[in-house]
């Protein structure tokens, strides 16, 4: 698995060698729409095969297989469209789960049904939530899984009770939240269409457009790292270079930011897992 | 000392905001009662790791207001940041703004530093390119601030000009308050000499962002 993880990866980087190399060598810089055009190239390549099935599929076995203390599967997990239903549900979610009272992502809610339903203590299930070159996170690949199941559904995140309201409306303040050494918020990068950091395109966050583009191809195949990511990776991530303190795995606040970003994508078709450079 | 120096600002811009009596009432202020529970999520949802403490979270004047208005201050307390911001540069004491380009082209290159990840106290880049069009044969740039290949070519390397980038790199926020380019001078990111180094890679008839 590992060996045919690395020769995804030097595929991906002669790849990459093939498209960027003719254009540094001949146009240099000035060129951004060739790039970009080399750049949406590339992805098309990619897109023909998407490695994040293998973690679907590792996923799926996790699902389905009983584990912890209480010996038992996650088929009678409850991700909002009752328990055991996995098809379309990750398109709805975040949302309100009356049994904790709480508005959770998928992220949360796979925490909640791990340790209810197979008594693992939330200590051991969110100490290393994000896959390493060493070790592959569950939680990653049940993600994986589940949000494969909403490939072909229609984004439609409730904002009906006040408490998803209230969440929509903290992530949005949190989106638009300057501070740390570098001054920087969500929006200093993603409130604007077309902008990039070096060549990485950045969503714009704050329109329908941009969130649904965004938003509907996350979680991702990352081929630089040669792992899967989950969202909460993904924001993490992000505050990381925000250069912020680093934010709770499954926390409120990233549950908020992340109620602000999929109820901005609503209406959109949903299309993960996606592929990135 | 970074954090002291932090600290300072906090305290400086701190005292003007106070004595400077109300504040314009900001578009994008939260209601009360919201302002209060986001405040508690960022103190139970975050944690320090690394360089990257708690008090990071903490607003100063200049980003609470970006924050409030959604990088739109009004006149008046525009004004009063904008010289709040000026009066903390620190010029060099030499009078001199121009070091090495090619030092500056590694600095522009280097994005290291200052996050969770990063050796506290480790070197810290410029990130320039992360945003900026600089030496031409760089592709690989973001276009979050504006192009400046053939600065020096296309605005001259006079005294005035130089000064004027050097104050920018150090507190860009001095020349536009919600500008999204950090302070680097003022966070101590950076320090003099590698400002210096900066501004010769943009303005140095001899670097390669002025060459022919």
């Amino acid at each position: 698995m590992d060996a045919g993880f690395s020769v995804l990866r030097a595929a991906a980087a002669m790849l990459l060698a093939t498209v960027f190399g003719p254009i540094a060598a001949d146009e240099g810089a000035g060129q951004p729409d060739r790039t970009s055009a080399a750049i949406a190239r590339y992805r098309q390549m990619l897109d023909e095969g998407n490695p994040a099935e293998l973690d679907e599929l590792r996923g799926e076995q996790l699902w389905k297989t009983a584990a912890g203390p209480a010996q038992a599967t996650l088929e009678r997990c409850d991700l909002g469209r009752g328990p055991g239903v996995v098809q379309g549900a990750y398109a709805q979610l975040p949302r309100l789960f009356a049994d904790t009272g709480r508005v959770q992502d998928l992220e949360s809610r796979l925490v909640t049904c791990i340790t209810t339903l197979q008594a693992i203590p939330e200590s051991d299930v969110v100490a290393k939530p994000f896959s390493t070159d060493a070790a592959r996170s569950d939680i990653e690949a049940l993600v994986a899984y589940v949000v494969g199941q909403s490939r072909g559904a229609t984004m439609n995140v409730p904002l009906r009770d006040a408490k998803e309201k209230e969440a929509y409306a903290l992530g949005e303040r949190l989106f638009f939240y300057r501070a740390g050494p570098y001054d920087f918020s969500c929006a200093s990068c993603h409130s604007e269409d077309g902008r990039r950091i070096r060549l990485q395109e950045l969503p714009n966050l704050t329109t329908k457009a941009g969130a649904q583009r965004a938003y509907t191809v996350w979680p991702a195949y990352r081929v630089s790292q040669g792992l899967f990511r989950s969202f909460q990776w993904r924001l993490n991530d992000c505050f990381r270079q925000q250069r912020f303190p680093q934010p709770v795995y499954a926390s409120d606040a990233t549950i908020a930011l992340t109620m602000f970003i999929a109820a901005n994508a609503n209406g959109a078709v949903y299309n993960g897992p996606g592929i990135k450079r | 000392m970074k954090g002291n120096r932090m600290k300072a600002v906090h305290a400086a811009t701190l005292a003007v905001a106070i004595g400077g009596g109300c504040a314009p009432v900001a578009r994008h202020a939260a209601d009360p009662a919201l302002e209060s529970q986001f405040k508690q999520l960022l103190q139970h949802d975050f944690h320090a790791r690394g360089s990257a403490g708690m008090d990071r979270l903490e607003q100063d004047p200049v980003q609470r207001t970006c924050t409030e208005t959604r990088d739109r201050p009004q006149g008046a307390q525009q004004e009063t940041l904008l010289k709040e911001q000026f009066a903390l540069i620190r010029w060099p004491a030499d009078g001199q703004f121009l070091g090495n380009w090619r030092a500056g082209e590694k600095l522009a290159q280097d994005g290291r530093g200052m996050t969770w990840a990063d050796r506290p106290g480790g070197p810290v880049g410029g990130s320039c390119y992360g945003c900026h069009q600089i030496a031409p044969v760089e592709i690989a740039f973001g276009t979050i601030g504006p192009s400046l290949l053939h600065l020096g070519r296309d605005r001259g390397a006079a005294p005035d000009m130089q000064r004027y980038v050097y104050g920018h790199i150090y507190n860009a926020k001095a020349y536009n308050v919600c500008s999204y380019m950090p302070r680097f001078g003022v966070s101590g990111a950076l320090s003099e000499q590698q400002i210096k180094d900066l501004v010769a890679l943009l303005l140095d008839p001899d670097s390669p962002v002025n060459r022919p």
